[in-house]
């Protein structure tokens, strides 16, 4: 594992005798001797009373690596098609092929709306879609080739693992094949998202059609022997307990200890509108806190955290950066999937909103590129 | 400088506006955060936190104030221009009893129209159902006292006979007079809103006290607020709470953006540690929304307001949260509090059903 700098600087012994809980306390201790954390550390965070402790402890973590900085890219999530055989219980953005507001964009049209994307500078598109029946494999290789065209700045973060399992089967290859021929036709990163909670209690319930967890992390494995830098997920706050989130995110950290082709890890709260939860109310703005605390905590090989602003609202979103996170991904430009599930923040931001909200809440904006080198 | 001064307040030492301000600048979201939440202990230890279920009436929309943020006032001759007649008010009242509530906030615009005695027989009238009516910010006072040609003193006291339960604190904005020339020029000054908490006070009324922030004022007018209603609080012990919420632009002449998150919990957080003699600070869901209005209760607030069964200051320019009790009830207890239903004066309302004061 590599080393990270000490975080002694950063939780000096009059914050650390001021936490509440002990057993925050007893955490803080530990990653000042350089220990990992364990599950029970994990359910601690969780169950903690003492919110501020937990966020001081992950906010040292984060500042021992970036300091002040926050992290943001300029880019524009684009998904070529809603179609989708999965049909999750947690999703409002999937559609039957025949609906009438199916689409799916041909390889052009996505160029010609990345062409006209308002986002200055465009670093990154970020690109998923749906389980589509009838696409065949040529489609996403030249769907990457016109998205990457001319503009060699211009990097994709393409396909969840679920999309690649999907079109893999269908083309009757590989998971690994597959993903070496998108590489070749442009494909640079690979986002997080499928990932959902590895628990089969809740597939088996919400979205039992989906990969598996062994084989989420299979794929993503692959993708890290082939250099492809991947993100990481938990859509969390529906029906999975706090055991089952601590696992899951014990599961990334082994998964990384062995292939660390993950880049960065997004919690993403559950957003119920327009699903089959409808009922459900969501997680709280604690429960979301925590859930980042405790993943900086747990994630100790994972360079990056994120607070997602698109579910989290930017009130949230600035607030997360001072309880762990470090990135709060980009301009976006056109979000989709949590709008569809009633996201109530606008479906992009531009730059100059974004260092604004990032300079609001006492931080340092750095403009980043899909690998996180600054620009 | 800021190690000592995170010290001094720890030990719950009262801060000077020099040393709230340095605070406010320098330290983290997090220190001011621990301290506020050291100081909300201090004067609550109990995990408790309170809300109460209560119905805004606004009595009338029309205002000859015309203040740069607000959104809500109407001039007499717009076509949405209102004074609430008695049967609309009977309605609300019957509606909030059905839903538990014990009180009313009743508040409303600058209205030459009406007088003292229309105020006095609407105060008696809900009053007489059995609600505690918790009415007219300072400025309605002001306003009354000049239109009437009385005293602010035999103006409140008139209405207190009239069957005023409490005093809410709008109208504070900042209590700085540049601040309230730029914003609010025709409202009630920094002296006139001292004075009439000053009255209600010494007439044996409580009243809460509020921020709007985040519009023209600076930190050190912030924090000159606040040390207004330090002092004020060392001479009376009237306020049972304080408020501070960020300026919400919106369909006014101020424009400008309102203030993050973090601004939200910094603002909060100096309050609690700042205000060491107020015994409640309040969260602002209604401007926050669910998830930093809960998160709030970590940064030094122990109150979530009301459910507010009726809304419409904040409506009007354009901010929507709603909450129901229930709603409410979780949000404190996944915060890890108790959630505790009280009255405007902060008693527990027992078995979720109390005769009104």
């Amino acid at each position: 594992m590599k080393t990270h700098p000490s975080i002694t600087p950063f939780l000096p012994d009059n914050v650390l005798s001021r936490i509440a809980d002990p057993a925050v306390q007893a955490m803080g201790e530990k990653l000042l001797k350089g220990e990992r954390l364990e599950p029970n550390d994990g359910l601690a965070c969780f169950n903690t009373q003492d919110l501020i402790g937990l966020g001081q402890i992950a906010s040292a973590v984060k500042q021992s690596r970036y300091g002040d900085k926050a992290f943001f890219i300029s880019n524009h999530h684009l998904n070529y098609t809603n179609v989708c055989e999965n049909k999750c219980g947690f999703c409002a953005f999937h559609r039957d092929p025949h609906s009438e507001d199916a689409y799916t964009f041909s390889p052009s049209e996505a160029a010609e709306l990345i062409a006209r994307s308002p986002v200055a500078d465009l670093r990154e598109i970020h690109l998923v879609g749906g389980c589509h029946p009838d696409l065949g494999l040529d489609y996403y290789t030249d769907l990457l080739k016109a998205l990457t065209g001319e503009k060699s700045a211009l990097k994709l973060k393409a396909f969840t693992a679920v999309e690649i399992d999907h079109m893999a089967s269908k083309a009757g290859i590989s998971s690994l094949d597959c993903l070496k021929r998108l590489k070749e036709a442009g494909l640079s990163a690979m986002p997080g998202g499928g990932a959902e909670v590895f628990s089969k209690r809740v597939r088996d319930a919400l979205f039992p059609n989906k990969i598996n967890a062994d084989r989420w992390l299979e794929i993503h494995g692959e993708a890290h022997s082939l250099g492809i830098g991947t993100n990481a997920t938990l859509l969390f706050g529906h029906m999975e307990t706090l055991e089952e989130r601590v696992k899951h995110l014990f599961r990334l950290r082994e998964q990384q200890d062995l292939t660390k082709g993950f880049r960065a890890f997004i919690a993403l709260p559950f957003h119920p509108e327009n699903t089959p939860l409808a009922h459900l109310p969501g997680p709280t703005g604690v429960d979301i806190l925590k859930t980042i605390a405790t993943a900086r905590l747990i994630l100790d090989n994972f360079a990056h955290i994120k607070a997602y602003w698109v579910m989290l609202g930017l009130k949230l979103t600035q607030t997360a950066l001072h309880f762990g996170a470090d990135d709060l991904e980009g301009t976006i430009a056109k979000e989709r999937i949590a709008h569809q599930a009633g996201a109530a923040t606008a479906p992009g931001l531009t730059r100059k909103r974004l260092v604004e909200m990032i300079e609001e809440a006492g931080l340092v904006p750095e403009q980043r590129d899909t690998f996180h080198q600054p620009i | 400088m800021l190690k000592e001064i995170i010290e001094t307040a720890s030990r719950g030492r009262r801060l000077d506006p020099d040393q709230a301000l340095h605070l406010y600048e320098k330290a983290d979201l997090l220190s001011l955060g621990r301290l506020a939440q050291t100081a909300r202990f201090r004067h609550n230890p109990h995990p408790v936190a309170t809300y109460a279920v209560d119905r805004n009436i606004n009595y009338t929309d029309i205002c000859v104030s015309g203040c740069a943020f607000c959104a809500f006032y109407k001039e007499k001759e717009a076509p949405e221009a209102y004074v609430m007649d008695r049967e609309t008010l009977n309605a609300k009242c019957d509606e909030t009893l059905s839903l538990g509530g014990t009180q009313i906030l009743y508040q409303g615009g600058l209205n030459p129209d009406l007088d003292l005695f229309w105020h006095e027989q609407q105060v008696a009238f809900m009053k007489n159902k059995g609600l505690h009516v918790h009415g007219y910010s300072p400025p309605e006072i002001v306003f009354m006292a000049r239109k009437e040609g009385l005293s602010i003193h035999d103006v409140i006291q008139r209405l207190k006979e009239a069957g005023l339960g409490s005093i809410p604190g709008g109208g504070a904005e900042i209590l700085v007079d540049r601040v309230r020339q730029k914003i609010s020029p025709n409202k009630a000054s920094t002296s006139q809103w001292l004075e009439v908490m000053r009255n209600a006070h010494l007439l044996g009324l409580k009243t809460t006290a509020t921020m709007m922030f985040g519009h023209v004022e600076t930190l050190e007018e912030r924090i000159r607020h606040l040390l207004t209603i330090r002092e004020l609080q060392d001479e009376t012990g009237g306020f049972t709470a304080f408020i501070p919420w960020p300026y919400q632009p919106g369909k006014n002449t101020l424009s400008g953006r309102a203030a993050g998150g973090t601004t939200y919990l910094r603002t909060l957080a100096i309050s609690r540690i700042f205000l060491d003699n107020v015994p409640h600070v309040q969260a602002s869901w209604v401007t926050q929304g669910h998830h930093i209005g809960q998160i709030a209760l970590h940064f030094g607030a122990d109150d979530m307001g009301s459910t507010m069964i009726e809304e419409n200051v904040v409506a009007s320019a354009g901010i929507k949260n709603r909450m129901n009790r229930n709603e409410i009830i979780r949000l404190i207890e996944t915060a890890g509090f108790k959630a505790v239903w009280r009255d405007t004066l902060y008693k527990p309302v027992e078995n979720g059903v109390k005769a009104a004061q």
